[in-house]
């Protein structure tokens, strides 16, 4: 076993120094019926070489590069620098532990600093935590930490959120016995506040929606009493979006897949988190603050660790341990190659794109906008005929697009939705405006 | 340490990405106005050269496992192989949309299959979901399950979680995060399960039990067949926690031993990396009576074909955006194939007999409150080495020395702990140089304890004030600091 350096000399040495004679009675305290019950796999050993030769056949077999991406809803297909995967290689980031030593941590522990302070610039929050598995824990984290504020036992939940999101946030809910009120839509597709029961720990507003619609958070705060407001949000339009936190909101969350993350089959993923400073305490996952050595130099250690579960256990505001620090160093790596022109620049070409995209359709017969709202890099069209034809249709011209019947859980029967990154050419864009014009 | 937030600004920056070929049209005419950002963006503009060194320097300020010897208790630090890597990287898993079509997703899918087929086999048990993303997320699916069980029974009176006082360090947290209370059990005198004190606490109001086997000093619980047996006989499930899964890989299986839940950690036993703190993978194991209520989606295989089944009733629902960890998945994946049946067995005997090594020399210089075989790993005491040195003295002096400290303070029943796992990827030659520094730095303890008091001074800055960032929370880069 080429990860195994033992040579059978140093066994031999070793078992005679423990004083026994073979490996197998240092198993002598596992129960005699249990103890060798273990089935084979059938897997042979096999080479470097050969395991690289399945695995990449499997690899293979997925065809993601042969179609031009046009889906999205949260997980997006964007450019990622050369400089983000070559400094995340880096086995001193790649193979260390959580950062329980401070002293020999410092490069993960500088750069959870700088993440926290990205998510602060680009929600416009006071205070970020190191990271969340993904954006739907996170939203579900917000809306548990909300309810351990305010005790209501009851959040306002849009339709117009992600279907992965609300799927893992039902669960935790329903597990944690916590009622979901759903709010509507109006015409335009933004949410309808005017029907908003009373005794609610949060409201949760998702802005661009799961429509692609941006909300507007002006005046929202003021109407939902001292309901926690939770917004969940996709980070790139901020570079370009006045940031949830300019409107009051106590917790803002998001998947920070767009920043340098692989779309990875949705996984690793990574949960943005942050919050206004009143509610640090209640805050779950760790975070980084800035110190000083005994020396008087700037250093950085886990702060607050009180919360931590090994310290608190049961009592702890979160059970989460491991998170996603290599992927918020991904997406930290990313914003500091990107900075903020090169943010402002991606987020007008997906602004542009989409539109241009829309426009092109939309110029197509029987082709409408489901929503009025305004849009950022993702849109819904109400198409004529069957939505299932036309998905088809797309897919054997080469495009990946969602299944129609993946926005049913939306309430929408006949439409599809398009996602356009920075990635997407004019010529991918006409053909596709062409592909729908000629499948009427 | 200097952020990124330090480094001067160059005024030409860009060209990662083109200009646009589209006819632009302007952000202002495209959405309402009253929606545009007003206030800066404070994100740095920074040549790619500045960018580079300066995440190359902060790697410099790490330790991983690449770096040397890691024997952090119950995090299995052991090496990660580079095709592992090779393997997360290719174009058809890392560029794959999690909203694919079937038809395009069909090698992800198959690997998902078959993975689930080898963790079954591992686990001995009836059915896996690959969806919680990280230890203490089995953990918290895990209890999941367990509500979702006694509701489907109608044994709403079940709201009580087992823990014995040696479990796994999230277990209270995800028992109580999940709604249960959390009532502890006391272990023996040998550092196992007291079986008359499970039996005082053993009613119809308990739902379970967490159980870490072996348990976090590194003893395997003999009697766990009389527990998990007393547990069931009671009404209860029986939770075992993975983290230790490395000690009998290919030797037993939680699912002989009574087993109602179990979840992997594949960022431990299955060598994928720990990148800082995740992303890990928390892949659970049920026994037959949980196995419909597994998150959905499942993966299936029917008439030759990979597809994900929605379709389940009974199901507690999702616990992550899509699939879990998939990129996760793919190492383990890789990492099982290498090993094949032969190697995983290697893997628990090599780490069994690495850590009785370590064991039966360190405690010739360290107390050892439970003498006898451990498995993967062990705990000794820092307590009665020299007066007025801690644990922590000692773990920061051995960072001079140019290893990772062991887990310290951990277990909490053992009084200034010290918690040591070598895993099967070190050799003797390690083994003994790391045993030659500890009994070095317990000399240094009792002659020149001032070298531990001031410890570390080979690191990048000497030991933090960790209440400081408690006290005076600095939890982002402070703007105003920065000189104009």
């Amino acid at each position: 076993m080429r990860y195994i350096p033992n040579t059978s000399a140093d066994q031999r040495e070793m078992l005679a120094s423990i004083g026994v004679s073979s490996i197998e009675e240092l198993f002598a305290d596992i129960p005699e019926s249990v103890r060798n019950r273990f089935q084979p796999l059938n897997l042979p050993a096999r080479s470097e070489m050969e395991v690289a030769s399945v695995v990449s056949e499997m690899a293979d077999r997925n065809k993601p590069t042969d179609a031009i991406c046009f889906l999205g809803g949260g997980i997006y297909d964007h450019y990622v620098p050369s400089v983000v995967g070559n400094l995340l290689s880096r086995s001193e980031f790649v193979t260390a532990y959580t950062p329980y030593q401070p002293e020999i941590s410092q490069g993960t522990l500088t750069a959870m600093f700088e993440f926290q302070t990205y998510v602060c610039e680009l929600t416009g929050m006071d205070i970020a935590n190191a990271s969340m598995y993904d954006g739907a824990t996170a939203m579900a984290e917000a809306v548990l930490m909300a309810e351990r504020t305010r005790k209501r036992g009851a959040v306002a939940v849009p339709r117009s959120l992600f279907s992965h999101v609300r799927r893992a946030l039902d669960t935790y809910c329903w597990a944690t016995d916590i009622e979901i009120h759903e709010i509507g839509y109006l015409p335009d597709g933004t949410v309808d506040l005017e029907l908003l029961p009373e005794q609610l720990s949060a409201v949760v507003i998702q802005t661009p929606n799961a429509f692609g619609v941006i909300e507007s958070l002006e005046g929202v705060k003021d109407r939902i009493g001292d309901a926690l407001l939770i917004v969940s949000c996709h980070p790139l339009s901020l570079a370009l979006l006045q940031p949830p936190g300019a409107y009051g909101a106590d917790i803002v969350v998001a998947e920070g897949q767009s920043l340098g993350l692989a779309m990875g089959y949705g996984g690793p993923l990574l949960g943005l988190f942050a919050a206004r400073q009143e509610h640090l305490r209640q805050m779950p996952g760790r975070i980084a603050g800035r110190t000083v050595d005994v020396d008087g130099k700037t250093g950085y250690a886990m702060a607050a660790q009180t919360r931590e579960q090994h310290i608190r256990r049961h009592r702890a505001t979160s059970n989460i341990c491991t998170n996603s620090a290599l992927c918020a160093l991904a997406s930290t790596i990313y914003l500091s190659s990107a900075g903020s022109a090169g943010l402002k620049q991606l987020a007008a070409l997906n602004l542009e794109k989409a539109h241009y995209l829309a426009d092109g359709i939309t110029a197509i017969e029987g082709y409408e906008l489901a929503f009025t709202g305004d849009f950022f890099n993702e849109f819904i069209v109400n198409v004529p005929g069957n939505a299932a034809v036309i998905h088809d249709a797309l897919v054997q011209a080469g495009f990946a697009v969602e299944e129609p019947q993946a926005l049913q859980s939306l309430g929408l029967d006949n439409a599809l939705r398009f996602a356009v990154t920075e990635r997407r050419t004019k010529d991918e864009l006409d053909r596709l405006i062409e592909v729908l014009g000629g499948s009427r | 340490m200097s952020t990124i937030f330090d480094c001067r600004c160059s005024e030409k920056v860009g060209g990662l990405f083109p200009e646009i070929d589209v006819p632009a049209k302007g952000a202002e005419r495209l959405i309402d106005p009253k929606h545009l950002r007003k206030q800066p963006l404070r994100i740095p503009d920074v040549s790619e050269p500045q960018v580079t060194r300066h995440y190359t320097k902060l790697s410099k300020l790490n330790f991983g496992v690449d770096d040397g010897f890691y024997p952090l208790g119950s995090c299995t630090m052991k090496y990660n192989p580079k095709l592992n890597e090779a393997m997360a990287s290719l174009p058809g898993f890392a560029g794959l949309h999690p909203r694919s079509d079937e038809g395009r997703s069909q090698g992800a899918l198959q690997l998902m299959f078959e993975l689930t087929g080898f963790l079954r086999g591992i686990a001995g048990m009836a059915d896996v979901s690959l969806q919680p993303v990280a230890g203490a997320h089995g953990e918290l699916a895990g209890m999941f399950l367990f509500k979702k069980y006694f509701e489907m029974r109608g044994e709403d009176n079940r709201k009580r979680i087992l823990l014995p006082d040696t479990a796994h360090g999230t277990n209270p947290a995800s028992a109580a995060y999940a709604g249960f209370s959390v009532t502890e059990v006391a272990s023996d005198e040998t550092g196992m399960i007291d079986l008359e004190a499970l039996d005082q606490v053993l009613d119809d109001t308990v739902a379970g039990i967490m159980l870490t086997v072996p348990n976090t000093l590194g003893i395997f619980e003999t009697n766990i067949l009389q527990v998990t047996e007393k547990v069931h006989a009671a009404g209860g499930l029986c939770y075992f926690d993975g983290a230790n899964l490395n000690s009998y890989l290919g030797k037993t299986r939680p699912g002989d031993m009574g087993a109602d839940v179990f979840h992997y950690n594949l960022h431990k036993t299955m060598s994928t990396p720990h990148g800082g703190g995740g992303p890990g993978a928390g892949p659970i194991a049920v026994s037959e009576s949980l196995a419909a209520y597994l998150p959905v989606p499942r993966v299936r295989f029917e008439d030759g074909r990979y597809a994900l089944d929605w379709d389940c009733p009974n199901s507690i629902g999702s616990v992550h955006s899509f699939y879990g960890n998939f990129l996760v998945a793919v190492r383990a994946f890789a990492y099982i194939l290498q090993l094949g049946d032969e190697g995983l067995r290697e893997v628990s005997k090599n780490a069994v007999l690495n850590a009785n090594y370590l064991q039966e020399r360190l405690k010739k210089t360290f107390s050892l409150p439970y003498d006898g075989l451990c498995k993967h790993e062990f705990v000794v005491s820092g307590k009665g080495l020299a007066d007025g040195i801690s644990t922590l003295d000692i773990a920061k002096r051995l960072i001079d020395y140019g290893v990772h400290p062991p887990t310290i303070y951990f277990p909490l029943t053992v009084k200034e702990a010290i918690m040591i796992e070598p895993t099967e990827t070190e050799s003797k030659e390690t083994l003994d140089r790391f045993a030659e520094i500890l009994e070095t730095v317990a000399r240094e303890a009792k002659e020149d304890p001032q070298l531990l008091h001031d410890a570390p001074t080979q690191a990048p800055v000497r030991r933090l004030d960790q209440t400081y960032a408690a006290k005076n929370p600095v939890l982002s880069y402070p703007f105003e600091e920065q000189p104009q």
